[in-house]
């Protein structure tokens, strides 16, 4: 993919999340996450992953996103109370502690990545119109993953019921 | 050239602020987007990887982690609704009832 198109979906993304976690509203947040995840499909569509790139859309920024959004309005608490009895905002030593260890994750990963060597993807016009075909999703996911797929029914049926019956008014 | 260390690099930064927002933040929903930022830092690697070996496996492992995401967002909104109607807060300092 083009590099230009590389860095400005990645800009975008790094972006928003910083954004994400940076708001005090929710609201926002969810809004800035589904600019990230758009943008991830840009990237998804630059490593010759077109499937891929429409559900991240149609899922995550659709579907996910959504009842995200549904449960913040419903919510309707804009903003990050003090809880009574509990002690708000974080003192600022526990701050700087996950401040310095997410950092410091985020340098250990770096720091492993850069040891890599440089990998560039193989141009092969044949392997990208193989990654990037539908058809050979489908077969491969309902053929050698067909056991998998049906027990991911089984997860969305088991959340479906708990997620009713945690919502429930009188549990 | 882009080449797979730059998609990489991207994830490992994505998963890193999904981390940070876990250990900074202090309300439940945050804290869910924080867990769907690493979710799809993981997938990003996925889908690059696969790129990379000119297969479609790693998309076939990128839907599985979307089910999940889906199925974890499902629970937790739910978990977070019926909080929120027991302490009248976000804030996951108030739920300690099983604190000792």
């Amino acid at each position: 993919m083009a590099p230009w198109l590389f860095y400005l979906f990645a800009t975008i993304s790094v972006v928003s999340s910083i954004g994400v976690i940076g708001q005090r509203n929710p609201m926002y947040s969810v809004l800035l996450l589904i600019g990230s995840f758009i943008s991830l499909a840009g990237l998804y569509v630059g490593l010759d992953s077109p499937f891929v790139a429409v559900t991240q859309i149609v899922v995550y920024a659709g579907a996910i996103m959504v009842l995200f959004l549904f449960v913040v309005m419903l919510l309707n608490a804009p903003r990050e109370d003090v809880a009574p009895g509990a002690q708000l905002p974080i003192p600022g030593v526990v701050k700087a502690y996950g401040g310095v260890l997410s950092v410091a994750m985020a340098a250990m990963l770096l720091w492993a990545l850069s040891r890599l060597g440089v990998v560039p993807f193989v141009e092969d016009p044949q392997a990208a119109e193989r990654v990037a075909s539908v058809r050979d999703i489908g077969l491969m996911l309902f053929r050698d993953h067909a056991f998998s797929f049906e027990v991911t029914s089984i997860l969305i049926l088991v959340a479906m019921v708990g997620a009713v019956v945690l919502a429930k008014k009188t549990v | 050239m882009i080449t797979l260390n730059h998609f990489l690099l991207l994830s490992a930064l994505l998963f890193s602020i999904g981390t940070a927002g876990i250990f900074l933040r202090r309300n439940v929903i945050t804290l869910l987007l924080s867990v769907e930022i690493m979710l799809n830092a993981v997938n990003l690697t996925f889908v690059a990887l696969g790129r990379f070996n000119g297969s479609v496996e790693g998309q076939i492992i990128t839907f599985f982690v979307m089910t999940v995401a889906a199925a974890e967002a499902a629970v937790g909104l739910a978990l977070v609704i019926a909080l929120f109607r027991h302490r009248e807060t976000l804030s996951p300092d108030a739920f300690t009832s099983l604190k000792w």
